[in-house]
């Protein structure tokens, strides 16, 4: 009974780890596309914040200053694409892609140049790294039953990025719905001409909407390279942008229901990895590939098969040009 | 020379060409920050795509890729829809030139072979592009995102299929067993000593034709047929093509389809025409290379073959350059597909009010009726 | 100094491009007073007001706001120096609450929480002192047109406007909501308020102005006291020679019905009925007019009829052949059986705009076995059924290489209507064919229509604008909310016939039904929609 308990403990535990990223990234688009912007360069900026991140820490040995560095390299991106976006009005979808595969060459160029490791950064020590951290009383509560081991092994032992992650989510629900710049953000994002109209620079908000999920891309690509691993590899982001943004589209663009798109994404695939090498009566053992092919398929059947239409934001994807 | 002529030149031409020298302008920027000096990198460049025979006949045989799979972007952009799911098709294109192949007797004559191939590679490439197509086409589904998983979904499914169904008997490493002679498409060089003409050997073989010929195909399909007319309309205009009877859901997934057929295409130009079987990876970057291809080419099958030689000097190229410089490797090339998909696309108009103030500016005496769109 | 001018402008200049929008604009608004702006589309109107608003910035030339000169270079100041504007496409946030949209820019703080119960109380007080009242939590969706432009104002008030410039404000009212307009207008006038009123309705014009100046081809042409001048004059002025306000027209010979529509139901993408079991004829040698302010299903009855979307019940016998919800016909079968459609939005679905205007003039007919031959679709047979079409309705530039977009409006227009026409078709189908189309393409474009007529084919024209419905057709027929509340010869109509039918005042409902009570029955359609 115990045992079945831990394992499911041990899942979710690993949910929590591999959602992370996926949150941070959802959150990203959604202040994005809530501003009529379409960021399909999740990805990309998540690449670039982990090299950034694990080249630093590398060098200077400070995760924060990893961190520090990711976030300002992860809102240069967002404002590259705000620039042919926004001031250029350049397709949205197309400088998505540029920048991710222009960040796909540059950190392996880069890497190869710096680190001479074929690519990868130099792998870190625990001091470079965000650690886990041991929630206080965690060992001495694992006695409670139930709620002591709920406790130590799933809420206790996450790395701060982990947190940050959660807590983010609220802020982003108040920042949306209960701020001024949340109002004028959701405007910008179904009507920008009634924003236009009202005095209001449709530019700047959407600037600042890229600008803010530029901040949170750099936590996430930082969170991939030095809190859930201990170096940079290539393409080591595989596809999490994207599956991001299938979240923000299934979670209908709303902050918690994205939340639990990811947290749906990310319980999918520790169960899928918890079934690896394990047989299954009457078909064998699942194959490592199929495992590993488990996030992409999901994300195709989710965004197949949901009920209902998800209605974006009626701005979204189109450039503001002045009627005349 | 009037406005709207010098207007047209500008669109054409000049800001095409302005876009792609700054893409190379900011690349040499990147070898300067690796401590590369952008001039020797450049030489080495074009000395790897044309300094030798051997060194052009790779470039070809790159740039046959490249119009495969610009020419497939291209036509999806026409009906409106980001392919970005070239990569995955090539690759599952030579599942099915492969099968098509191993599955025939070794006996028949390379009649039968290669055009089976071609069926193969054309069928399976249209097939993985089925089912975003479709996606996006009855449920809405972002048709970006479902073709870069189906990317994933494809690497996944061709090493289980490589490691554990086709893999050669016998053999560790995960490709299939050799093709037959009969199934080889012929060499360039092998065609020129029939001919009494001595080149180098390299992997250049007649898929270039076939390349060109599906430039020609594609031309004449979008601009003088009534489906190609069908697909420009809905990529424009969904509400004036259903108002014109087109059915848009239908052409998404036919455009989408031929899109996926002609990625599927690489395969016969790198298995059919060189590896001659199957393997892992030989499809990596042709895919997004085809994108940068396709914007480069403004959509045109002339302009993508033009820029697919382009490419096609850079990939070769940048093979000399990560062979003769420690310090480089062929992501160079990556980085400038990037460059090339940010300036001729994404900032494609970046330098447009510029050009027009300078070179075609509006004088005040225009009549009142002519209205001129800037 | 004259301090009783609410707006002064001296020599406004405004280029877009080769366009020259204003060219040197004098304009001068008596305070209190309700001023008219009349001209064509295209005269320069929006533009101007777009410039007094701080949308544009003028090239050249000065703005005085009683008696302050300013220079505006974003709607901000404009707004600051008692600017407020009611565009004629509404600048609301569809999901956004009525509280909301007012406060969108003058929130009263950084959390919303502090500015909106100031605000509420303000609206309020708004609401009774001009008779504004609206609902302040309902999300705009669910109001009625005439609601909405009522939010429009209350947010120019808010903002404290002195001036309220409204452009084309009854183009999307029934009469009746005009009325209504006009003693807010009223009200605003006693308060101090200036309005300016731009439109092209010359009826309203002479009704409620005090003032009226026209514009044509960018510059201001007259100014003169509303009680000296009249409609006439008016058109004369505006178009610069004399104006057939009504089209000449021998009597309807009207034969065989070539179209019985039985008990339509069309539901739209959201499953909202918006054409409700109606039932009508349509004879070769007519023309039926469909009267109804925009919103009322004029859209989904052209949609069903040309077969691009699916009808939810009821049959359409059409020259022959009968089409109902289990027999769809698809728009390319149809136009095979001699039906021809030009939609009402022609950027929308009657043209491409990035297509050349050979290509555009191809739309529907891209399969035609007269310029196909086999797989070919032939570049010069395309280009020579865009000549052709170009002479027959004297399309201006005759370039078929010129792109869609860079025609006119007018020239637009006529372009689609010739590849319709010319097709020779038995059944005509008419959205809007005047919209946004200068006068003189407009008297052309009715000539047409009843050339048609004349040469015996069946017609079905859907207006807004009263006056085209009232001059052009034979017989009317009014779509009010899907149902049809008026059936009339044209002869027997006139407009407060149709207003009252219109606006569904012919029936057993009280005809002192006003706003409020729609919006109510607005507000239980709206729930019980979410309910489904």
């Amino acid at each position: 009974m115990s045992d079945v308990f831990l394992t499911v403990l041990l899942t979710l535990d690993a949910t929590v780890r591999v959602s992370t990223p996926l949150i941070l990234a959802a959150m990203a688009g959604l202040f994005a596309e809530r501003a009529g912007v379409v960021d399909i360069g999740l990805e990309g900026k998540m690449l670039a914040s982990a090299f950034a991140a694990a080249s630093v820490a590398a060098v200077v040995g400070s995760p924060w200053a990893g961190l520090a560095v990711a976030i300002i390299v992860s809102c240069g991106l967002a404002m590259l694409h705000g620039f042919a976006t926004i001031t250029h009005r350049g397709d949205q979808v197309v400088s998505g892609i540029a920048i991710n595969i222009l960040v796909a060459g540059l950190t392996i160029i880069l890497g190869l140049a710096w680190f001479h490791q074929g690519g990868l950064t130099p792998a870190l020590n625990n001091e470079s790294r965000f650690l886990s951290i041991t929630l206080p009383f965690a060992e001495q509560l694992s006695f409670i039953p139930v709620l002591g081991p709920i406790y130590k092994e799933l809420i206790s032992g996450h790395n701060i990025l982990v947190y940050l992650a959660f807590v983010v989510v609220p802020m982003v629900w108040w920042v949306v719905y209960r701020t001024r710049f949340g109002l004028r953000l959701r405007a910008v994002g179904e009507n920008p001409t009634a924003v236009d109209t009202a005095g209001l620079s449709v530019i700047k908000l959407r600037y600042k909407a890229l600008l803010i999920g530029g901040v949170l891309c750099g936590v996430a690509g930082t969170y991939i390279a030095i809190a859930h691993n201990a170096q940079f590899t290539r393409d080591m982001t595989a596809g999490q942008g994207y599956i991001a943004l299938a979240a923000l589209i299934f979670g209908k663009w709303r902050p918690f229901t994205v939340m639990m798109a990811c947290l749906l994404f990310g319980f999918l695939d520790a169960l899928a990895v918890r079934l690896q090498g394990v047989a299954i009566p009457g078909i064998g053992e699942i194959p490592v590939q199929f495992i590993e092919a488990t996030p992409y398929l999901l994300t195709v059947i989710l965004l197949a098969g949901f009920i209902g239409r998800a209605i974006p934001p009626k701005a979204s994807g189109l450039a503001y040009v002045k009627e005349r | 020379m009037n406005r709207d002529t010098r207007i047209a030149w500008i669109n054409r031409l000049i800001l095409p060409l302005l876009n792609i020298f700054t893409a190379f302008a900011v690349t040499a920027v990147v070898f300067w920050l690796i401590d590369v000096n952008p001039i020797e990198a450049a030489q080495v460049l074009l000395y790897g795509a044309f300094g030798y025979e051997e060194g052009i006949g790779y470039t070809i045989y790159y740039t046959t890729n490249f119009i495969f799979t610009g020419l497939a972007v291209a036509i999806a952009f026409h009906a409106g829809l980001f392919n970005i799911g070239g990569e995955g098709q090539a690759y599952v294109g030579g599942l099915g030139a492969g099968l098509a192949i191993l599955m025939l007797d070794p006996s028949l004559g390379a009649w039968v072979f290669i055009p089976a191939s071609i069926i193969g590679a054309l069928l399976f490439g249209g097939l993985w592009a089925l089912i975003p197509a479709y996606l996006q086409a009855y449920r809405g589904s972002h048709i970006v995102i479902t073709t870069i998983m189906f990317n994933f979904l494809a690497a996944s499914l061709m090493v289980y299929l490589m490691v554990h169904v086709l893999r050669e008997t016998g053999q560790m490493t995960p490709q299939s067993e050799l093709f037959p002679t009969n199934a080889w498409m012929p060499f360039v060089h092998d065609v020129a000593a029939g001919f009494g003409y001595s080149i180098e050997a390299s992997p250049l073989n007649l898929s270039v034709i076939l390349a060109l010929v599906c430039a020609v195909l594609v031309w004449f399909f979008l601009w003088q047929t009534r489906w190609g007319y069908a697909i420009r309309a809905t990529g424009k205009n969904g509400s004036a093509a259903v108002y014109s009877g087109i059915k848009p859901k239908r052409i998404i997934i036919i455009a989408m389809c031929i899109s996926g057929a002609l990625a599927g295409l690489v395969s016969i130009n790198e298995l059919v025409g060189y590896q001659h079987r199957l393997i892992m990876d030989f499809h990596l970057g042709y895919g997004f290379g085809g994108i940068a291809v396709a914007l480069m080419g403004r959509k045109h099958p002339v302009g993508i073959i033009m820029a697919a030689l382009l490419f096609g000097i850079l990939y070769q190229g940048g093979a000399e350059l990560a062979f003769e410089m420690s310090g480089v490797s062929r992501d160079i090339v990556v980085v400038m597909q990037g460059l090339v998909i940010l300036f001729c696309g994404a900032l494609e108009y970046m330098y447009r009010p510029w050009l027009i103030r300078r070179l075609a500016p509006v004088k005040p005496q225009a009549a009142w009726a002519a209205e001129v769109s800037a | 100094m004259t301090d009783n001018y609410a707006i002064e402008l001296t020599d406004i200049d405004k280029r877009f491009g080769a366009v020259h929008a204003n060219n040197n604009v004098c304009l001068q608004v008596k305070r209190g007073n309700i001023h008219g702006i009349v001209g064509e589309n295209g005269a320069g109107k929006s533009t101007l007001m777009s410039i007094l608003y701080g949308f544009y910035q003028a090239d050249a030339g000065q703005i005085k706001v009683l008696g302050q000169a300013y220079t505006f270079t974003d709607s901000h100041q404009a707004i600051a120096a008692g600017i407020g504007m009611v565009h004629q496409h509404f600048m609301l946030v569809e999901n956004f609450t009525v509280l909301e949209n007012v406060i969108l820019g003058s929130e009263g703080g950084a959390l919303l929480a502090n500015g909106m119960g100031a605000a509420r109380k303000e609206l309020t007080r708004l609401g009774d002192e001009y008779g504004l009242k609206v609902d302040l939590d309902a999300t705009i969706d669910t109001l009625s047109v005439g609601l909405q432009q009522r939010v429009e104002i209350l947010k120019a008030l808010y903002k404290g406007a002195k001036i309220l410039i409204l452009d084309e404000p009854t183009g999307v009212l029934t009469p009746q909501e005009t009325d209504e307009l006009f003693r807010i207008f009223d009200a605003l006038k006693q308060q101090g308020v200036t309005i300016m009123l731009i439109t092209h309705k010359l009826r309203e014009i002479m009704s409620i102005t005090d003032q009226v100046s026209v514009m044509r081809a960018g510059q201001m042409v007259a100014h003169t006291d509303t009680k000296d001048t009249s409609r006439e004059q008016l058109a004369e002025l505006m178009v610069g020679r004399k104006v057939l306000l009504q089209v000449n027209k021998k009597p309807a010979n009207v034969r065989a019905p070539l179209m019985k529509v039985k008990r339509l139901t069309v539901k739209d993408s959201q499953g909202i009925e918006r054409i409700k079991d109606i039932s009508f004829e349509l004879r070769a040698g007519e023309v039926l007019g469909v009267a109804g302010v925009s919103g009322n299903g004029q859209t989904q009855l052209l949609e069903a009829l040309s077969g691009i979307v699916k009808m939810e019940s009821g049959s359409v016998e059409i020259l022959g052949f009968n089409m109902d919800a289990k027999n769809p016909l698809a728009p390319d079968k149809l136009r095979q059986l001699g039906l021809a459609h030009v939609p009402e939005d022609r950027h929308r679905m009657g043209l491409i705009t990035d297509f050349s205007a050979s290509e555009s003039a191809l739309l529907g007919y891209h399969t035609d076995p007269k310029i196909n031959s086999g797989i070919w679709l032939s570049h010069k047979k395309v280009e020579a059924n865009c000549n052709s079409l170009m002479s027959a309705f004297d399309v201006r530039p005759a370039d078929p290489r010129l792109k869609s977009a860079n025609f006119s409006g007018g020239n637009q227009q006529k372009l689609i209507l010739a590849r319709e026409m010319e097709r020779n078709p038995d059944v005509l189908l008419i959205g809007q064919p005047t919209r946004g189309v200068d006068i003189g393409a407009i008297e052309f474009i009715h000539q047409r229509i009843i050339d048609m007529r004349d040469a015996g084919k069946a017609v079905l024209l859907v207006s807004v604008e009263l006056d085209e419905i009232m001059s052009v057709s034979d017989r009317i027929i009014v779509l009010c909310d899907g149902e049809i509340t008026g059936r009339i010869d044209a002869s027997d109509a006139d407009e407060q016939t149709l207003g009252m039918m219109m606006a569904n005042a012919l029936d057993p409902i009280d005809p002192l039904q006003t706003m409020d009570d729609q919006q109510a029955f607005l507000k239980q359609a709206a729930t019980q929609e979410r309910q489904l």
